[in-house]
């Protein structure tokens, strides 16, 4: 017991860290969403937010950050799948992470080179006759970047929960007659969901805030949430404004939180019960 | 059974492929004489001795490693106590609640800490340039480490400590001879990672950047904006040997701390 002014010593700079950059500049957004432009209190702002632009807004930056969610899902699941399946799985896992690690800017700025009008994947199209097409700058360009870039960080939360499944399980599946479907949909997709919960928790977040690459890949031609704060702040100055989106974009990560974590602390309960 | 086998090799082969491709395909051409990333001419270092030249760039890329060495010891130093002091903690009511404030960090976009940083340094007073940035990217990193380290200390048993305190160890002594060397792992991976996250950071430096101070990202960022320059292609091809290096060097590290035992018994 008398350790224990001690111990709370410890956790004294943590905690002033933490008041001072979690709860302060959260505050802070709430506080400012509450003035307009001229510095006066005003809801106006969360009127402005329930216009047609912004609701449109924040509809197509949900609807883009849905795509990019599904497809890197639907890629991500069955290479972190087979990942397990390879021999040396750790040191191939790696070489799955290494690319995420370089530098992000750098990965985007090679696709303005690759989706050039004169770039590897025109060639490639004209040489089998299709022509040149504007790739850049398109939807498309957009959502295959977004995907590449957040590919490794839906692979790695999948693959942790499959490499910790026991294998006899299936085993047990297939003795008792189940087909491979039958038995991915009944019992390695349920056992492994909180890997897919995370991994979308990594990656729909993220991609409603993206800003850089709807800058350089998008040329501003997609609008999320991220990009509209960026300009709020940083162009316009209507710190009033961006704190309101930002406001929603925190509103938006709380829900998501939740629905992608709740379920999995009843499972754990669940699983210590038994 | 072959088949799938088969076309399982196929799958990962092509995601390994699109994975590398681009990162390959910059530094293919950051050897192009030609000054496009699509026609390559013939070979050259030029690129390369443009990045060394450009005294400007060297300074940017010197404030980078700056930041993210400062950063990561920093936000290590914080991360380290501040698990040490939730692990403590007896009320678990008190400790979810931090453990939630510091997921809140981990999950929050950048784009959100940026803008809200920005807000907290005018408002404060802090004169946006390094000491923004090297601030931020503190606070980013805390969390991280925090979670890199926790595993670790609670995998610790407290019979540990309670030995060493009988065997007449002082607290002090407990700290570095008996908590610090037993979560060493968790220390490490918590420092590189937070090193990894200066050095890859962009959003969050690029709100609370001001004019005068750059970091490598945002350079890229503005001459990415303003269209192709083979010198990114050279600094890409520098960064991916230096990101490589740091990867090995990282497992070299946490493979070696992995076995505390295995590296006691020869001495």
């Amino acid at each position: 017991m008398k350790t224990n002014s001690n111990r709370s010593f410890y956790l004294i700079p943590y905690v002033v860290w933490m008041l001072l950059f979690v709860v302060a500049p959260i505050v802070l957004v709430g506080y400012f969403s509450l003035f307009d432009l001229h510095g006066n209190f005003s809801f106006v702002n969360y009127q402005n937010f329930f216009t047609s632009v912004y609701l449109k807004l924040t509809l197509s930056s949900f609807w883009y950050a849905l795509i990019i969610t599904g497809f890197t899902l639907l890629i991500a699941y069955p290479t972190a799948y087979w990942l397990t399946k390879t021999k040396h799985k750790q040191l191939w896992l790696l070489l799955i992470i290494i690319p995420s690690w370089i530098n992000l800017l750098l990965k985007t700025y090679a696709f303005i080179g690759i989706f050039g009008v004169f770039g590897p994947i025109n060639k490639f199209l004209e040489l089998f006759g299709i022509g040149k097409q504007q790739i850049l700058y398109t939807d498309f360009s957009f959502i295959f970047v977004s995907v590449y870039i957040f590919i490794p960080f839906m692979i790695l939360p999948i693959f942790n929960s499959l490499d910790k499944m026991n294998p006899t399980l299936i085993d047990a599946a297939r003795d008792l007659g189940s087909s491979t479907w039958n038995t991915f949909t009944k019992v390695i997709f349920p056992l492994t969901i909180n890997g897919v919960k995370s991994g979308i928790q990594a990656v729909f977040i993220p991609s409603l805030s993206l800003f850089m690459i709807t800058r350089l890949i998008a040329g501003n031609k997609v609008i999320t949430l991220g990009t509209a704060i960026e300009q709020q702040f940083l162009v316009t100055q209507n710190w009033g404004m961006g704190s309101t989106i930002a406001v929603f974009l925190i509103l938006f990560m709380v829900i998501i939180m939740i629905l992608t974590g709740q379920k999995d602390k009843g499972e754990l309960v669940n699983g210590h019960n038994k | 059974m072959d088949t799938t086998s088969k076309f399982s090799k196929l799958y990962l082969t092509l995601v390994f492929v699109i994975l590398y491709a681009p990162i390959f395909y910059l530094i293919f051409y950051s050897f192009n004489s030609g000054g496009t990333m699509s026609s390559f001419e013939s070979f050259t270092f030029e690129h390369y001795a443009a990045v060394f030249e450009d005294t400007r760039l060297i300074m940017i890329l010197i404030n980078t490693i700056i930041i993210a060495l400062l950063s990561a010891l920093i936000s290590t130093a914080i991360g380290v106590i501040g698990a040490i002091g939730i692990v403590y903690l007896q009320k678990r009511k008190s400790r979810n609640a931090l453990l939630s404030l510091n997921n809140v960090l981990i999950v929050s976009p950048d784009v959100i800490i940026g803008a809200s940083f920005l807000i907290l340094f005018t408002m404060v007073g802090v004169k946006l340039g390094f000491a923004s940035v090297l601030i931020s990217h503190i606070a980013f990193s805390v969390p991280i480490v925090v979670i890199m380290v926790l595993p670790k200390l609670q995998e610790m048993s407290s019979t540990l400590v309670d030995a060493a305190l009988d065997l007449g160890a002082s607290k002090r002594d407990v700290l570095t001879r008996v908590i610090i060397p037993y979560i060493k792992p968790g220390i490490f991976a918590g420092f590189f990672l937070a090193l990894t996250y200066s050095l890859d950071d962009f959003a969050v430096t690029f709100f609370v950047t001001g004019n005068g101070f750059t970091t490598l990202s945002v350079e890229i960022y503005s001459m990415a904006r303003a269209g192709i320059t083979l010198t990114i292609n050279a600094l890409s091809g520098l960064i991916f040997i230096f990101t490589l290096l740091l990867v090995l060097g990282y497992y070299f590290v946490t493979n070696r701390a992995k076995n505390p035992l295995r590296n006691g018994v020869p001495k």
